[in-house]
């Protein structure tokens, strides 16, 4: 659908900038992260380490599995205009389940999983009928509904609780040849949103909802729906992140969405891919972009033994310098 | 008129509510002491509704408020003829780091919400990359005398609230206060009838972080030196501003009202203590509340789309 209107639009002149960023904003954060992997492949050279040996790769894409999928879910909320800042504590709530129900034993992981599915989609249901039905602004209903989340999380429990099986630690440690187990799901989450956002109905309704709602309602899209569908599969892509969180750790944690910082890193890494925060521009790749640059980021600041403070210091550079680089793309046309 | 009012309901029930369990409240010592603690955040959310009335969001204020603080133990270190300079150097952080704010968002044009969560990392990374991961050094007793102390029987920090609430509210009602909500309310009209929007909303970042320098010297004085001591700030001030009717999104509601709204969330925690839900319970009632409260007040006017753009 919009790939229609961007093909009738003739560019006046091709800027370098505006190719990087105009029509395909995704592309510019894989031009940034090819850069910065050559980057840090002369400066492990430099250093001693191997930046592509195996090890690094492996750990490359297990530090951002669990970031790659909440990031996914959040590319669709802000697609259909709107944001969810309850993805942290939604992600800690989801590891206590998983990991109370299976009390470490075998028989209870499909149970577990199937809880964990059920409680994130009423979460995501909820933020999503606050904001149509009550019509809170997105931003506020989300950190409500994640003030509620906590409020119960430090009610109910002080440290980590409840136990993960053996057989369901595969999900966070086994790897098949060079490819983690979680790497793997994180790729059929992506694929799976990008296959709904670009080749079904819902998914243009999204983009259209996001780009203009009072147009797309005109228009016959029933947009609290839309908006409530985009928000109830954010959520679950929370609650998957948490039950990969809690095959790592072999316990669920009240603190593991939070300590991550999931809710902002996730936002940060959807608009690092290119996705417009006001909605209806963007997709999926670009997110899986943002998040590969965070990670590739952070491993070599690993290598490089730099302060963690430092990291984030970077990190705030980057993001700002990304948006204001996108923004001149767009005003260049 | 007509959105301000609830707010000042909502207060005075609350602060009835806490008169109930507690008689002593609305006499002169009491109050004041929770109109003490309350001036933090009534100043951060006055300075917050600045930028959000203009159409923005400012995130950074919570991280700023740490490391002015931070910033302010390691210089003054314990030493009485530090403070005054220091004093001065933190308000003109502040103001640095609005100006910062102001010119990615309006100048770069970089969305104020990846902006200022930029200025949050690299505020927060920076003090602790500064300071080697935990603050050192100590506050002085005439710094902390602003924060704890008072003037006969009135705190400073009710007297500085008063001061900058007068100030918030002589700034709304001159020209900028007016081409302000013309730039929240829609930028292009106000842009093609002659204001500079850019302008008017980079001096808005510059009030929002001028307005966290003084709620790091109050808050700095009143609990002392800690790397926590802004943490949530920035949503509790955004949270107050919307609580006060004011639209995210800009164009709409008053200084007033935000610092109202403010008032009602301090009156609200300290309710919530009285009846002994605190701690744990103590987010989810007011998550609760929150969405209520902003649902009551949204149910009769038109949605607006998301600030954002």
């Amino acid at each position: 659908m919009t790939e229609h209107v961007k093909q009738r639009r003739v560019p006046a002149r091709v800027t370098y900038l505006g190719w990087m960023s105009s029509d395909r904003p995704a592309r510019a954060v894989y031009v940034a992260l090819i850069l910065l992997v050559a980057l840090g492949w002369v400066l492990f050279e430099v250093d001693g380490g191997r930046f592509l040996g195996l090890e690094n790769i492996v750990g490359i894409q297990q530090r951002s599995a669990a970031l790659g999928i909440v990031a996914v879910g959040q590319t669709v909320a802000i697609l259909a205009g709107s944001l969810d800042l309850s993805v942290a504590y939604l992600i800690s709530l989801s590891s206590l389940v998983a990991a109370e129900i299976m009390a470490g034993g075998d028989a209870g992981v499909l149970p577990a999983v199937a809880a964990v599915l059920a409680v994130s989609a009423a979460v995501g249901l909820v933020n999503g009928l606050v904001i149509t039905g009550l019509k809170v602004h997105p931003f506020i209903a989300t950190l409500g509904v994640a003030l509620i989340i906590r409020g119960a999380l430090d009610w109910r429990y002080d440290g980590p609780a409840g136990s993960v099986p053996a057989s369901f630690q595969h999900l966070g440690y086994d790897r098949i040849g060079p490819l983690p187990v979680s790497a793997l799901l994180w790729a059929a989450v992506a694929v799976a949103a990008w296959f709904l956002l670009s080749r079904t109905r819902l998914g243009h309704r999204i983009y259209a909802v996001g780009g203009d709602a009072e147009v797309a309602r005109l228009s016959g899209v029933r947009t609290g729906r839309v908006v409530i569908i985009a928000h109830v599969l954010c959520s679950v892509c929370a609650g998957i992140a948490g039950l990969l969180l809690a095959s790592r750790l072999g316990a669920g944690a009240p603190t593991v969405g939070t300590d991550g910082g999931y809710d902002l890193e996730s936002i940060a890494a959807v608009v690092l891919g290119g996705t417009a925060l006001a909605g209806g521009r963007g997709g999926v790749a670009g997110t899986v972009g943002g998040v590969l640059l965070l990670a590739v980021l952070d491993s070599v600041f690993n290598q490089l033994e730099i302060n963690s403070f430092a990291k984030d210091v970077v990190r705030g550079v980057v993001l700002v310098a990304a948006l204001a680089i996108y923004a001149r793309g767009r005003r260049t046309k | 008129m007509r959105r301000t009012l609830p707010i000042f309901i909502v207060l005075a029930v609350l602060l009835v509510a806490i008169a109930a369990v507690n008689p002593y409240f609305l006499e002169p010592p009491a109050f004041l002491a929770f109109v003490k603690r309350a001036a933090p955040l009534v100043i951060l959310a006055a300075g917050q509704y600045f930028v959000i009335v203009s159409g923005e969001f400012d995130l950074s204020v919570g991280s700023l408020v740490t490391a002015e603080v931070v910033i302010a133990a390691r210089l003054i270190d314990g030493s009485a003829e530090a403070t005054w300079p220091v004093l001065g150097l933190m308000l003109v952080l502040g103001l640095l780091a609005g100006l910062v704010n102001g010119v990615v968002t309006t100048l770069l044009r970089v969305p104020s919400f990846i902006t200022t969560l930029g200025m949050l990392l690299i505020l927060s990374g920076a003090v602790f990359l500064w300071t080697g991961g935990a603050p050192r050094g100590a506050l002085s007793a005439q710094f902390r005398e602003l924060g704890r102390g008072s003037l006969g029987p009135v705190p400073w920090s009710v007297l500085i609230l008063v001061v900058a609430g007068a100030v918030a509210i002589w700034v709304m009602r001159s020209d900028f206060g007016h081409t302000l909500v013309a730039a929240g309310d829609n930028d292009r009209a106000a842009a093609l009838s002659g204001v500079r929007v850019a302008r008017v909303r980079t001096v808005a970042f510059m009030i929002s972080g001028l307005a966290a320098a003084v709620a790091a010297i109050l808050l700095g004085g009143f609990a002392g030196v800690s790397a926590q001591v802004g943490v949530g700030l920035e949503f509790q001030a955004i949270t107050a501003v919307v609580l006060g009717g004011v639209a995210l999104g800009g164009g709409r509601g008053s200084v007033v009202a935000a610092m109202a709204g403010a008032f009602t969330l301090e009156a609200l925690f300290t309710l919530l203590n009285l009846y002994g839900i605190s701690g744990a319970l103590e987010p989810a009632v007011q998550g609760v509340i929150i969405i209520a409260a902003v649902a009551l007040g949204a149910v009769s006017l038109p949605r607006r789309r998301a600030a954002a753009s």
